[in-house]
């Protein structure tokens, strides 16, 4: 379906037709609400890649984020890793392929444990080395991520919100990953902070020749980080292409008006015009047709009916009718 | 859509006067000087912008000035002036009278801030009848009226709900209407939109500007995030470690940024056309330096490339750069101004 990249090596990640459906409001009583949190999701990404998932709250890319990670079962669909299907496969074997870094610093590290036993904790539970080999390579993590070797004995509670957060990256380092998954890494950090935070991902991508998921909802960040972009809307991909041309030329109408919902600091602009509907749809209750049309400003009658197919136009794929009789 | 220029008009009279103000805060290491000479005015229907980083002291400011400060926390300032009255010396009752009235605060997330066990309608209704003493019926009809004015759709049958009920986006619509309900003339909103989705972000910060100016409030907004510095303010105090370091119409704090921590800032901001892989973001070496016990001298020298032996000594005044516009730097902004292009060119 989407597929990107012209790049013929073997694609690290591959995402085919990926679904999730949870049950809400079942009871031995009465059958339960299908959610669609994601809905038919199709993703290559090549060895040093960054693909950026946008979207907003509610849309699906935490859950799509947590399918990538093992941490749940897709509904349909499969994932592979470097060819190798992941559905099916027992979590440590996951674990050592795609590593997370979560948005939280503070709730995503354990208290009561120092740097040295968080970063090493992965090592332990994977059988993997040595004491003096483990001590070793968290020590040269360490390193990689800008931590001075003191903070080896330091807990949590002592550190910034930027340390910790390069603790996180540590940890998710540390079993050499193919894939890591940032889900907001810096949304939670100050400005200053989330520079160093952004220019250290972007390093280590080039020295480890590492592939990222990044899941954020500033396209700002999503600018400065990405190769591609997706575009995410209840579930669904509705947009994803080289991240230049979807910055720079938006198809979807709703890519729009999230480019238009930046705030550049600019004391010469005023607040933007959206032309965007306030309301973010039931995930229960999803509109008929395209998802999308009840806030949309270019909704036709089709779009209230037909569900728009994929188009894939230049570099990029677009599900939205106003590209009915283009030729793809 | 253009913002209107509204800064301190001749014989326009400033709603909120702060001067002075500096917030002490015992610890068991000593006092903590979250807040340091901070002064500032703001008048009607202007947006002053205090902006700065996690403990910078910006959140402290707003809580001295409704006088919500913890026990801990000892409050000095010249004078708070506020509508005739002068905040820093009115007693618990006498603010209590005020708050939600005369003047009213939103918080970065409506959902700790709205009462989970009443409903929406209950929470917006009380402050009415308490405020105005308004009989039920009066408050569910200026209920209604406020939240149509907010934007909500079916506003009778929202009343009734509970605040998990709605969305965030939502949910801070409501936390609008209800400090809305007795016509405050100052408003503080502490990161209004940071908890929200981009989208959502500037339809809410679009309302609180359009309601702003009908109902001519003075409005605070405190923002670590300076694209909604920009975009909403007429004025801007940026804080570092407790005090202000620059301050001034918000284009010319943007335009011609003199003080090392601002131009440090906004060149933290990703921004648009940057190349991914290869364009690196600026940022500011080092952390914010401890404010307990005795602070001289510049509390960004740790952190400054134009450091030299007078930044560790004496107090640094502010100093004007424009009739509209200060920075608290020993240096000249010509001297800072060449190396700025120095840095941009880098």
């Amino acid at each position: 379906m989407n597929q990107v990249s012209v790049n013929t090596e073997q694609p690290v990640l591959e995402v085919h037709n990926l679904t999730r459906v949870f049950e809400i409001g079942r009871s031995w009583l009465k059958e339960g609400k299908p959610l669609r949190a994601v809905d038919g999701v199709s993703l290559t990404v090549k060895r040093g890649e960054v693909l950026a998932i946008v979207g907003e709250s509610g849309c699906g890319k935490t859950t799509l984020s947590r399918l990538m990670l093992g941490l749940q079962q897709p509904s349909t669909g499969d994932i592979r890793v470097l060819g190798e299907p992941l559905v099916g496969v027992d979590r440590k074997a996951f674990a050592r392929r795609v590593q997370p870094v979560f948005q939280d610093p503070y709730s995503s590290l354990n208290p009561r444990k120092t740097i040295g036993e968080i970063v090493g904790d992965p090592l332990i539970i994977h059988n993997i080395g040595t004491p003096a080999e483990r001590l070793a390579r968290v020590e040269a993590v360490m390193e990689q991520v800008g931590l001075p070797r003191r903070f080896i004995h330091s807990y949590p509670s002592q550190m910034s919100g930027g340390q910790r957060q390069r603790v996180a990256i540590a940890r998710a380092l540390v079993m050499k990953p193919e894939v890591l998954i940032c889900d907001e890494p810096t949304s939670a950090l100050d400005v200053s902070v989330q520079a160093q935070i952004l220019n250290l991902l972007q390093d280590l991508r080039q020295e480890l020749n590492l592939t990222y998921i990044f899941i954020s909802h500033d396209l700002s960040v999503v600018e400065y980080m990405a190769d591609y972009v997706a575009v995410m809307y209840l579930g669904r991909f509705v947009e994803i292409g080289p991240a230049k041309r979807v910055l720079s030329e938006p198809k979807h109408p709703y890519t729009q008006a999230l480019l238009d919902s930046i705030l550049t600091p600019d004391p010469h602009k005023g607040l933007p015009n959206l032309n965007l509907g306030a309301g973010f749809p039931d995930p229960l209750n999803p509109p008929a047709g395209c998802r999308f049309h009840p806030r949309c400003v270019k909704a036709m009658p089709v779009c209230a009916t037909v569900m728009p197919k994929l188009f894939h136009i230049e570099d990029t794929d677009v599900e939205c009718h106003l590209y009915d009789g283009v030729k793809a | 859509m253009t913002k209107a220029n509204s800064s301190n008009a001749p014989g326009g009279e400033a709603i909120i006067d702060v001067s002075g103000l500096s917030v002490d805060i015992a610890v068991p290491a000593g006092a903590l000087h979250a807040v340091n000479d901070v002064s500032f005015s703001v008048g009607p229907a202007e947006t002053l912008s205090l902006v700065g980083e996690s403990g910078c002291g910006k959140t402290i400011t707003s809580l001295a000035i409704m006088r919500l400060l913890p026990r801990a926390a000892k409050l000095t300032a010249n004078h708070i002036r506020f509508d005739g009255q002068d905040l820093s010396r009115l007693n618990e009752r006498e603010m209590t009278r005020l708050r939600g009235n005369r003047m009213g605060m939103i918080f970065q997330d409506p959902m700790t801030s709205l009462n989970p066990v009443y409903r929406i309608g209950d929470q917006l209704e009380e402050v009415y009848m308490r405020h105005r003493g308004a009989s039920r019926k009066e408050a569910r009809e200026r209920a209604v009226f406020l939240l149509e004015k907010v934007g909500i759709i079916n506003p009778g049958q929202r009343l009734t709900q509970y605040p998990h009920q709605l969305s965030g986006g939502l949910r801070q619509r409501m936390m609008i209407a209800m400090m809305l309900m007795c016509e405050p003339k100052l408003l503080i909103a502490d990161e209004p939109t940071t908890a929200l989705d981009v989208t959502v972000q500037v339809q809410i910060l679009q309302l609180l500007r359009s309601l702003q100016k009908e109902f001519r409030m003075a409005l605070i907004l405190i923002t670590h995030n300076l694209g909604v510095v920009a975009r909403m303010a007429d004025k801007v105090a940026i804080m570092y470690a407790g005090r202000v370091v620059e301050q001034g119409s918000v284009e010319d704090v943007f335009d011609r940024p003199t003080h090392p921590y601002t131009r440090g800032l906004l060149h933290c901001i990703p921004r648009h056309g940057l190349t991914a892989g290869h364009d690196r973001l600026g940022s500011i070496p080092g952390i914010v330096p401890s404010l307990v016990g005795n602070i001289s001298g510049c509390s960004f020298r740790n952190r400054c490339s134009f450091v030299h032996d007078a930044c560790g000594t004496g107090d640094v005044p502010l100093r004007p750069v424009s009739d509209v516009h200060d920075y608290r730097c020993l240096l000249s902004p010509e001297k800072l101004g060449e190396t700025q292009q120095g840095v941009a060119a880098q």
